[in-house]
C-alpha cells in the first residue's frame, strides 16, 4: 500500500469512533501494545527531547525502504507514533521524504502534531523526513 | 469605619465578573486550574483598557496638547497606584517593565555589569523558574562570575543551613523566588534577606507568584530588588513592574537606550534621564499600566484577607479529595504552601493525564514548569499540576478530581 491509500485506510477506521472516549481509548491501545524501539536505540542519539513529552526514533535503510522504529515515554503520544509508523514504515526512500500527512488533521488529532505541544512529534516528523530523504540520496 | 472593610466573599458572584470563565472547553464549561501560568482578566481590567484606548490614548510624557498630559497623568496614577500597592517609599523606585522576567533580566544584565566581578557569585534557589536562573547565567558568564544554587529538601523546602553556608564573601547578589510556580512553596524570603543583609548583599525576589494571593511590603521585608507580572495578578500581559531601592537604581548603568531614558543627546555624548524614566526606553505599555492600576484596585476591592481564606480552604479540599486517588504523589508538601497542587499519579505520564484533563474541560498545566533543575531534583519529568486562585470553586476542583479518576481508569 502506498502512503496515502494507509492514511485513507486509517481515516475510514476513525470514522467509526462516536466519541473522543473510543478515539482515545484505541490510541492508548495502540501505545501500550508493541515496545516499537529497539532497547539499544533508547538513547542519548536517537532522543527527540520535547517539552511535553519525549520521544526515540531510529531508521533504516532495508533494501530501497525505510523501516523506523520509535518509542515515547508518553502513552498518547506513543499511539501516534504507532500511527506514523503505520504509514511512513517500510515505504520507499523518497516517498518518505515527499509525504504528506493529512491523517493527523483528518481524524482530530491535529493538536498533538501542534508546535506549541511541544512533546517531540513534530521534530519527528521532520526527522523522519529528513531520513527519507538522507537514505534516498545514499540509495 | 475604615473604608477598606471588606464585603462578605462570594465567589459565584466574583466568577460572573471574569467572563472568560463563562466560555467552555471542548465543548464543557472551562474549569480553569492554570492562574499560575496567566490568570484570567474581570472585566473591570477589560474594560479599563478598552476605556483607555477609546478615550484617553496619545503618547506620554512628551505633548503640551491635553489628550497627552491625560494619558500621561493616567500612566503615572498607574505608577502610584503600583507604589502603594507594594508599600514602596517612593514612584521612582517603580519601574514599568514588560513582565517579572525583564524586571529580572534588567536587574541581571545592568547589577551585573556594575557590580559582578571574575571570582564573584550569584545566589538563586534550586526551586527557580528558568527566568531567575537564564538571566544570572547570563551575567555569570558575561563577568567570569559563578552561579551557586541553595538546595532543596524533599518536602520542596530550601535549606536554610545551606543558604546559609553557602552565603560568603564571594556572593554579591542573591536572587529568590517568593513562592514556587511548580510546588507552591512559599520562601522565608524576609528571613533571607535579613541574613544577606547582615553581609550587606542585596536581594532580588521574584514576585510572580506571590502578589496574586499575598501582601507584599518591600519596605517591611526590606527587599533591594522585587518584580511581579500583571498578567498572573488578573491584569494585562506586556506590563509588570520592578521595585528597586534608589542607591541600587542610580548605581545601575541604563538597560537599553531610546526615547524616554534620555537627558540629553548628541553625538558625542549622551546623558540619562532621571528614575524611573533612565530605565524605560521608548513608549512604554500605557494601557498595560492602566490595565495594571485597574487588577490592584480589583485585587483591593476583594482584599487579600478573603483572597487567602479562600484559597487556603479550595487547597485544603483539593489536597484531600486528590489524596484519595490510588497511586496519587504530591510534588511539593511544604508547611508554607500558596495554592498550587502539584502531583503525579503512579504508572501515568503527566502529558498523557494533561490531555484527557483537556478533553474534560479542565484546563491544568502539565511538564517541567520551565523548573527542569528542580524536576532533576525530584527525578521526575514533570507533574500535572492544578493553581488556584480565587475565582475557583469547588466544583472546579470536583471536576479535577473526577477528571483525574476517568483519565487514570483509561491510561492505566
Amino acid at each position: 500500500m502506498t502512503i496515502n491509500e494507509i492514511q485513507d485506510e486509517i481515516i475510514d477506521e476513525f470514522s467509526l469512533f462516536s466519541d473522543w472516549m473510543e478515539k482515545y481509548e484505541y490510541i492508548i491501545d495502540l501505545g501500550k501494545q508493541l515496545p516499537l524501539i529497539d532497547k539499544q536505540y533508547k538513547d542519548e542519539d536517537h532522543l527527540i527531547k520535547g517539552c511535553q513529552s519525549q520521544v526515540w526514533l531510529h531508521a533504516a535503510l532495508e533494501g530501497n525502504k525505510v523501516a523506523f522504529t520509535a518509542d515515547s515515554d508518553a502513552v498518547i503520544t506513543k499511539g501516534i507514533i504507532a500511527l506514523l509508523i503505520r504509514v511512513l514504515s517500510n515505504q520507499p526512500a523518497e516517498a518518505v521524504a515527499q509525504s504528506e500527512l493529512y491523517f493527523i488533521d483528518k481524524i482530530g488529532l491535529k493538536e498533538h502534531l501542534s508546535p506549541t505541544r511541544s512533546n517531540g512529534l513534530v521534530s519527528m516528523v521532520r526527522q523522519m523526513k529528513m531520513y527519507g530523504l538522507a537514505l534516498h540520496a545514499k540509495s | 469605619m475604615p473604608v477598606t472593610a471588606q464585603i462578605a466573599f462570594d465567589v459565584e458572584k466574583v466568577r460572573k465578573e471574569f467572563p472568560l470563565l463563562q466560555t467552555s472547553m471542548n465543548g464543557k464549561p472551562i474549569a480553569f486550574l492554570d492562574s499560575a501560568a496567566s490568570s484570567q482578566k474581570p472585566h473591570q481590567v477589560i474594560d479599563a483598557i478598552t476605556t483607555y484606548y477609546r478615550e484617553k490614548n496619545a503618547n506620554v510624557h512628551r505633548g503640551v496638547y491635553q489628550l497627552s498630559q491625560e494619558a500621561t497623568t493616567a500612566f503615572e496614577n498607574a505608577r502610584e497606584r503600583a507604589r502603594s500597592f507594594i508599600n514602596a517609599p517612593a514612584s521612582k523606585e517603580v519601574i514599568f517593565v514588560r513582565g517579572c522576567t525583564e524586571g529580572i533580566n534588567l536587574v541581571a544584565s545592568t547589577f551585573g555589569k556594575r557590580f559582578l566581578k571574575e571570582g564573584n557569585e550569584v545566589l538563586v534557589s534550586g526551586m527557580e523558574h528558568h527566568s531567575n536562573i537564564v538571566p544570572w547565567q547570563m551575567a555569570c558568564e558575561d563577568r567570569g562570575a559563578r552561579l551557586r544554587v541553595i538546595p532543596v529538601n524533599d518536602r520542596g523546602e530550601l535549606i536554610m543551613e545551606e543558604f546559609e553556608r553557602l552565603l560568603t564573601d564571594k556572593v554579591k547578589i542573591v536572587a529568590v523566588t517568593h513562592v514556587s510556580n511548580t510546588l507552591g512553596t512559599i520562601n522565608p524570603v524576609a528571613e533571607i534577606i535579613a541574613k544577606a543583609h547582615e553581609k550587606g548583599i542585596p536581594v532580588l525576589v521574584d514576585g510572580a507568584q506571590a502578589i496574586p494571593h499575598m501582601k507584599v511590603d518591600v519596605q517591611e521585608l526590606d527587599a533591594d530588588f522585587y518584580t511581579f507580572s500583571g498578567h498572573k495578578m488578573f491584569g494585562p500581559t506586556g506590563i509588570g513592574v520592578l521595585y528597586g531601592k534608589e542607591k541600587w537604581l542610580n548605581e545601575m548603568p541604563p538597560y537599553q537606550g531610546g526615547g524616554e531614558m534620555i537627558e540629553t543627546v548628541t553625538f558625542e555624548k549622551t546623558t540619562y534621564n532621571e528614575l524611573p524614566h533612565k530605565f524605560e526606553a521608548g513608549t512604554p505599555d500605557i494601557a498595560g499600566a492602566v490595565g495594571l492600576e485597574a487588577a490592584i484596585e480589583y485585587i483591593q476591592s476583594i482584599g487579600y484577607e478573603a483572597i487567602h481564606r479562600h484559597e487556603a480552604e479550595l487547597l485544603a479540599y483539593g489536597a484531600h479529595q486528590l489524596q484519595q486517588i490510588e497511586g496519587i504523589r504530591f510534588i511539593g508538601t511544604a508547611r508554607e504552601k500558596a495554592s498550587v497542587i502539584s502531583f503525579l499519579v503512579e504508572g501515568i505520564h503527566p502529558y498523557d493525564l494533561g490531555t484527557i484533563l483537556d478533553k474534560l474541560g479542565i484546563a491544568v498545566r502539565t511538564g517541567h514548569h520551565c523548573t527542569q533543575p528542580l524536576m532533576e531534583r525530584f527525578c521526575i519529568p514533570g507533574t500535572v499540576r492544578a493553581s488556584l486562585a480565587f475565582y475557583n470553586n469547588k466544583n472546579d476542583i470536583d471536576r479535577l478530581v473526577e477528571g483525574v479518576r476517568r483519565a487514570v481508569a483509561m491510561l492505566k
